[in-house]
């Protein structure tokens, strides 16, 4: 299986009293709380860490778009994507992703995507998420009833953007466009592999099997709550006839490795809960835009809540491995759910901790049992530091990687990048600040 | 309360539920935020004099085909349409809120197709010294405060009626709010106030006094913009919705303008 290391980028220094002096962390957190000068040295941390996790080996390196978020400070995650490509060399670059209805012309994805497919010379990833009602209604003042179908006429303008070989005029709802002609064009062909973050409605699982892309689950709720988005999914595969390759799924999951449990617990406490009590802090009203979820979803949200309604009994009992997890059907409701302290963070499987056997056996079982070929890991989070992030992502390459990269020989990845031969590719000069004056 | 005459007519292919009910003139309304999920006093109050015919917006309660709606043209075409196809050509026309913004619109894009309007807090305006408030970002149990002055008035309206289809009604009531949304996120403003000096009709504006989602000063915006005579009136005890919280009060601020 593939192992990718994914960055959200969180504000460090969020006060103690966040949560209870602050309305959200997300849309409406107040300016006061950045300081620009700390947040230089921030970036630089987190691009030092995703370099460091491809030296020690992961796979992939994830950063993704998030927009007035104080856990996620990459609105532009090109940005971070194109240099973290001139400091790497084998690992892939998993930008998960670009929301398509917030670019205007939505064909600037395909330019930029083209410009960091060309760079890291074919080593992109491109994920298209619809993206949060925080981030696109709310932040980017995007209309919720329109937002999918922009959405899904920007997939179809990218995509053609990569493939017309000729010029061609876009006569769409909501884009036109006389001439589409991007340059540069993508190093992958026909185009980078596309990924797809989604929660768990049918359409759009149907669409992943229809276009061949890759479903992204990105849950913070961990491996509990994501079993039954993952069996939704993968019963949906069995229905449209497609095979169980489980490189067709990616699956998010937080880690913390070390040498004891007991260890583990206390390493990442701190970061953990204040991923979970600060970051996680999100005003409601902000969650549930009108027609941000279709109704199909809409439905099978109300039905299921009828459903367990009438089965809550069964799961207090909690018999199932699998079942307790942190599962509304709506980021609202998730959002009110959220555990804060260490010992129910790790209880509902948001974070799984452990040495690293512990780790590679639940991985193992999660890998399986939700039938995942891509991990995305989250090794830092919350306020943890760069030396603990480092300690966790050695650890875990050297450590547990070995043993769940051998999971699913018998299934070929068909969704991961096709860079260029390495001896066909840019020497990547050494960075030697102040070399090139002193040798003057 | 008896309940009215329900038909249906044709917009953009999709059905639009219509009331009628009482005898007189013809008087239509079109309804405020969230619609018209079952019939109200309000309308009762005006059937006693006139003949109220209530067409449903595209998307809001008993009506589908706002996903078609792209535009603002869009949607005022399909208002058109739908006003016409209910009879309502040359009547006089009230509307609240949402419902008010287009009636505002008809009476100065086609100035024959109404007599007297009456506009209940429209939306459509926008003045960034006052914003309205933003209705679409409330927390769940804050709506119906914002909406009404007497919260119940507008959680019994919405309220699940026995026997209804316990899936179907809520989702009904979330994309009357989509429609909403979709003519006017993410601040309300489709540049009304362009076309307000183009409304010729005469023109009653009504302000809940305690309208806590439209700014009261529009009010004065609106009276200062229209050319045809115009009045306003504020209705005490009520909220943004002020023909739920006094439906009394408001028909009969309504039933006297259009005499």
């Amino acid at each position: 299986m593939k192992l990718m290391w994914f960055h959200l980028m969180p504000y460090t220094e969020l006060p103690d009293d966040f949560r209870h002096k602050h309305p959200s962390v997300w849309v409406d957190i107040h300016s006061s709380l950045f300081d620009p000068k700390r947040a230089h040295l921030m970036y630089n941390d987190f691009m030092d860490e995703l370099e460091y996790a491809a030296e020690c080996g992961f796979d992939a390196i994830c950063v993704n778009e998030h927009h007035s978020n104080g856990y996620g400070l990459m609105p532009s995650p090109n940005l971070i994507a194109t240099a973290l490509s001139r400091r790497t060399n084998n690992a892939m670059i998993c930008v998960m992703g670009n929301s398509l209805a917030l670019y205007n012309p939505p064909t600037r994805v395909a330019e930029e995507f083209a410009m960091i497919d060309c760079i890291s010379g074919g080593r992109l990833i491109a994920g298209f998420p619809v993206g949060t009602p925080m981030d696109t209604c709310y932040a980017y003042g995007q209309n919720p009833s329109m937002l999918r179908e922009r959405y899904l006429e920007a997939h179809d303008l990218v995509m053609k953007a990569w493939t017309e070989k000729e010029t061609f005029s876009f006569d769409g709802r909501f884009n036109q466009q006389r001439y589409v002609n991007i340059w540069p064009r993508p190093v992958q062909q026909p185009h980078p592999p596309v990924w797809i973050p989604g929660g768990g409605s049918v359409e759009t699982w149907r669409w992943c099997a229809e276009m061949d892309y890759v479903y992204c689950y990105l849950s913070y709720y961990g491996y509990k709550a994501g079993a039954a988005t993952m069996k939704g999914f993968w019963d949906e595969m069995d229905r449209l006839g497609k095979d169980r390759n489980p490189y067709r799924a990616g699956f998010l999951q937080f880690v913390g490795v070390a040498e004891s449990r007991s260890e583990a617990m206390e390493r990442y406490a701190e970061a953990a809960e204040y991923f979970y009590g600060r970051c996680l802090h999100v005003d409601s009203r902000f969650a549930s835009p009108p027609g941000y979820n279709t109704e199909a979803t809409q439905r099978a949200g109300l039905e299921s809540q009828i459903a367990q309604a009438s089965k809550a009994a069964a799961e207090e009992n909690g018999k199932d491995k699998l079942s307790g997890g942190t599962t509304g059907t709506t980021a609202g409701s998730r959002f009110n759910m959220v555990a804060r302290e260490m010992a129910d963070i790790v209880e509902r499987g948001y974070v799984v901790v452990g040495s690293p056997k512990d780790v590679i056996e639940q991985l193992e079982h999660v890998a399986k049992t939700l039938n995942v070929g891509h991990f995305m890991l989250l090794l830092q989070y919350g306020n943890m530091s760069k030396e603990l992030t480092k300690y966790n992502t050695k650890l875990f390459a050297e450590k547990v990687k070995p043993a769940l990269s051998k999971l699913f020989p018998e299934w070929e990845d068909k969704w991961w990048p096709k860079p260029m031969a390495q001896s066909t590719r840019a020497a990547l000069p050494a960075f030697q600040p102040g070399a090139i004056a002193a040798a003057e | 309360m008896s309940e009215p005459k329900t038909e249906t007519v044709d917009v953009n292919g999709h059905p639009c539920r219509v009331w009628r009910k009482g005898n007189g003139p013809k008087i239509g309304f079109l309804a405020g935020f969230g619609g018209l999920p079952r019939w109200v006093p309000f309308l009762d109050r005006l059937a006693e004099k006139r003949e109220v015919i209530v067409p449903s917006l595209p998307g809001f309660p008993g009506a589908t085909g706002h996903t078609l709606l792209d535009t603002h043209l869009d949607w005022l075409i399909a208002v058109r349409q739908l006003l016409s196809k209910s009879g309502l050509d040359g009547a006089d026309l009230a509307g609240s809120s949402v419902g008010a913004s287009f009636v505002a619109e008809m009476a100065a894009l086609w100035p024959q197709s109404v007599r007297r309007i009456a506009i209940t807090a429209p939306f459509g305006l926008y003045d960034p010294k006052e914003p309205p408030a933003d209705v679409w970002a409330q927390k769940a149990d804050a709506v119906a405060g914002l909406l009404c002055l007497n919260e119940a008035t507008y959680k019994d309206m919405k309220a699940v009626p026995s026997g209804a289809n316990s899936v179907e009604w809520p989702i009904e009531q979330v994309r009357a709010s989509e429609a909403a949304a979709r003519v006017f996120w993410p601040l309300g403003n489709t540049r009304l106030h362009k076309r307000l000096p183009m409304i010729e009709a005469p023109t009653l504006i009504l302000w809940g006094e305690q309208d806590r989602l439209m700014p009261r000063s529009y009010a004065d915006w609106i009276k200062r913009s229209v050319q045809g005579k115009s009045e306003i009136r504020v209705v005490k005890d009520a909220g943004h919705l002020a023909e739920l919280d006094q439906p009394d009060a408001v028909a009969k601020a309504i039933l006297e303008w259009m005499a």
